[in-house]
């Protein structure tokens, strides 16, 4: 991580809110997680400058902080794409053939999994489970559900967010 | 704050209300449409469904006639959104916001069923079930956990009162003392619900003997396993039933305060849950003296982040604490050191919502219900390749082709069953020849699975064994925590073996390494994460052997599954030589004169099945 962080300005007015949520959580036993939680819905993302925050209001080391954000999942140190693509890679979608769906998605916007299209638009990621099963394979788009995706539609699907 | 008098005054009321739900004959003179909003329902949009339901209902003034609940999940996801007229039944299917209309004229003014949206059973379109109970689906289900889901509203505490609820807390504050309510536990012979199947009772009693200052109880409601989704749907559709088990647990060990660890991927559940510890605290069902008791019990809530690991009841608690959720080494056990550092109880969601109706029918009617070694019921998320894909309660012993079969319907497309998954990935591949186990706890471990959480994954003849091997072996060596070598390490070298065996790289003694792996992981490893991650491995090895060996020795994917070792070929008998694979093929693999037949340069393809797709004569074949 450089001395610079990641080099995008967040606005004064979210840091002043990144300090409430320190605060009341502050003398929680556990606190740190609920607190990166509250951070990253705020922004997206948890910028190293936020992590300093953090450890700082919680009288602990930014090891510690980078420690717990990049054990889960969940966090991510980097933004996101303006439209995040998940695509269920659980068991109930993987017999169905998600797996398929998810290389057309990376084939089409040429990128990884995990990583963000270079005018910011999409990222790709892949999930557990969303829990759809019933739905399967899936595939979503911000907080939109796609069930039963097949590698032709995915064309379709990221047209309209174009 | 509600005294008990108001409780019961409320519950007789909403019971009145509710009556119609409940078969009995009662003119209220109203209708009451129930629409599924759990997770799966909803991502078909049924919260529309109840918007424009609303909207109609405004518009046509039949405010006083028509009521509207939102639901949980009523378990039939494949054919979601679901939505239920009462008194009637009426049970329809895959609905639309666009079907509202039609419901609305023809059933809720006009009385009559619209026939197009029930649901029609079997090969002949003349079986058609009209009510909930008569479907294939629900008649060999038996629902106590699931009880409430897609019964009540979830989201109004005095529906869950109307249907007994709070009464078992009731019962255990005025009526029991804590060793009683261990007891009842202990008799009934509840196994934990969220995999490895330990007696329920026993946990709590080890907790009750110890003495602190503090201690917790804790819901898991963290579940990892991918393809499974019983307990999401227990707390969208009932999540007032966990609320009070932990209160109870509370009261029989002695502890004042709860935590629910719940998945952040699962919002509705999170907002629900929020919804019911607001109202149970608001009605002093939570709180300081309860039920005018000295009992105190609050329920806090604590979201995971996506880490498997975290199921595991060490790595929970550590996790609950702020920390990157690593297991610690046993003993000491959790009843007697877990949660910062104090005596902690952690029981599963399901577990849970099985609690307050053993309290009130007691243990000998719960002890009656499944198999001796394992009573009660077991809810499975019934999917993959399955007609009926959606959430089943079956009391224990039903075998795994009455659940397949009768209840999920079968396979669908015409394909042959192969292997079901239970257990996620710690639990393995049950193939054809044990379909008529019946299903408990030591059964399933007899056959190499296990009972897990519950996630039933069934496959077809075109699902590849070795791939689905490999695809829960790179889960678990994604998953895994890190801290012990054997699974860190061990599962990652297993993944690679399988890697390249699925891409045709196999060499000999592969299997053996494997399965010597295999054993060491399953000795050495600290958590039962880890020293579970090779049974997905082993199970299909010992089932499924020959698709291992046709991988390494012949080359060959006997599913034509494995991208690596399927191999294009045009059919010349077939090819027209109309030149449409060629145009496009991606790199420009294929070649021939046109009206004659074509040839794929197996070099070149990349295998991306684009020239099976667009061949009109069915020409290319894939081997």
């Amino acid at each position: 991580m450089s001395e610079k962080g990641t080099g995008i300005a967040i606005d004064a007015a979210k840091l002043k809110e990144i300090e409430k949520i320190i605060e009341k959580h502050k003398n929680e036993g556990g606190a740190l997680i609920p607190i990166l939680h509250e951070a990253q819905d705020l922004l997206g993302y948890l910028p190293e400058e936020v992590q300093k925050m953090i450890a700082k209001g919680l009288n602990i080391s930014l090891a510690e902080v980078y420690g717990v954000a990049t054990f889960y999942s969940r966090f991510k140190l980097n933004p996101k794409g303006k439209y995040n693509i998940q695509v269920c890679l659980g068991t109930a979608c993987y017999v169905k053939g998600s797996d398929k769906v998810l290389a057309k998605i990376e084939e089409t916007l040429g990128i990884k999994t995990g990583e963000t299209t270079p005018d910011g638009k999409f990222s790709i990621e892949s999930a557990r489970c969303v829990g759809a099963c019933g739905l399967a394979p899936v595939m979503v788009v911000n907080e939109e559900v796609y069930g039963k995706v097949t590698p032709d539609m995915v064309k379709d699907i990221l047209s309209k967010y174009e | 704050m509600k005294s008990l008098e108001e409780l019961n005054e409320i519950r007789t009321k909403t019971a009145e209300k509710l009556g119609i739900r409940m078969g009995k004959q009662v003119d209220i003179g109203k209708k009451n449409i129930l629409i599924c909003c759990g997770t799966g329902c909803t991502s078909s949009k049924s919260p529309k469904i109840i918007e424009e339901f609303n909207k109609q209902i405004k518009e046509k003034k039949l405010e006083d006639k028509v009521e509207v609940t939102k639901t949980g999940c009523f378990g039939l996801c494949a054919r979601g959104p679901i939505v239920i007229v009462y008194p009637e039944e009426t049970f329809y299917t895959h609905v639309k916001p666009e079907d509202v209309t039609e419901i609305m004229e023809q059933d809720i003014i006009g009385g009559n069923v619209v026939e197009r949206l029930l649901v029609k059973e079997g090969e002949t379109s003349d079986q058609i079930a009209h009510k909930l109970h008569e479907l294939g689906f629900y008649k060999k289900q038996m629902r106590l956990a699931l009880r409430n889901c897609g019964r009540i509203n979830p989201e109004n505490i005095d529906e869950y009162l109307a249907f007994d609820g709070y009464e078992a807390l009731q019962k255990v504050l005025l009526e029991m003392t804590p060793e009683q309510v261990v007891e009842t536990m202990l008799a009934s012979g509840l196994r934990g619900r969220g995999g490895a199947g330990f007696p329920t009772g026993r946990k709590w009693d080890f907790a009750r003997k110890v003495t602190a200052d503090q201690k917790y109880v804790c819901c898991n409601a963290d579940e990892g396993d991918p393809g499974a989704f019983m307990d999401r749907s227990v707390l969208e559709g009932d999540p007032h039933s966990v609320l009070e088990a932990m209160a109870i647990a509370g009261y029989a060990i002695g502890a004042s305060q709860g935590y629910i660890y719940v998945r952040a991927e699962y919002p509705i559940a999170v907002e629900r849950l929020k919804i019911a510890i607001n109202q149970a605290r608001e009605y002093g069902i939570l709180g300081n003296n309860i039920f005018g008791t000295d009992f105190n019990f609050d329920i806090d809530l604590r979201l995971g982040a996506g880490a498997f690991v975290c199921g595991e009841e060490t790595a929970l608690m550590t996790s609950i604490e702020g920390k990157r959720g690593e297991p610690r080494t046993r003993p000491p056990f959790p009843a007697v050191k877990g949660l910062f550092g104090k005596p902690t109880i952690l029981n599963n969601v399901e577990t849970l919502a099985n609690v307050p109706q053993i309290i009130i029918n007691g243990a000998e009617w719960f002890k009656n219900i499944g198999t001796e070694k394992s009573s009660g019921t077991k809810v499975f998320a019934l999917g993959g390749k399955i007609k009926n894909t959606g959430l089943v309660e079956v009391p224990m012993g039903t075998t795994l082709r009455e659940i397949i079969y009768d209840i999920g319907g079968g396979i669908p497309n015409g394909k042959e069953f192969k292997a079901a998954q239970t257990g996620g990935p710690s639990g393995g591949c049950i193939p054809k020849e044990h379909l008529d186990t019946p299903i408990d706890y030591d059964s399933l471990m007899a056959i190499g699975s296990m009972m897990g959480s519950g996630g039933l994954i069934v496959m077809d003849e075109d699902n590849c064994m070795v791939d689905i091997a490999k695809f829960f072996l790179e889960f678990t060596q994604d998953e895994s925590c890190g801290k012990c070598p054997p699974c860190r390490i061990g599962t990652k070298r297993m993944y690679q073996i399988l890697e390249r065996i699925t891409e045709g790289k196999g060499k000999e003694g592969d299997i053996e390494e494997l399965e010597k792996l295999a054993q060491n992981i399953k000795r050495s490893a600290l958590c039962g994460l880890g020293q579970t991650a090779p049974n997905p491995v082993l199970s299909t090895l010992k089932y499924f052997r020959d698709e291992y060996e046709a991988h390494i020795k012949e080359k060959r994917c006997p599913a034509g599954a494995c991208k690596g070792l399927t191999k294009y070929h045009i059919n010349p008998d077939l090819c027209k030589g109309c030149g449409l694979c060629a145009r496009n093929c991606p790199v420009g693999a294929i070649t021939g004169e046109v009206k004659s037949p074509h040839t794929i340069n197996t070099d070149k393809c990349v295998k991306c099945g684009l020239c099976m797709s667009k061949c009109p004569f069915k020409a290319i074949e894939k081997k």
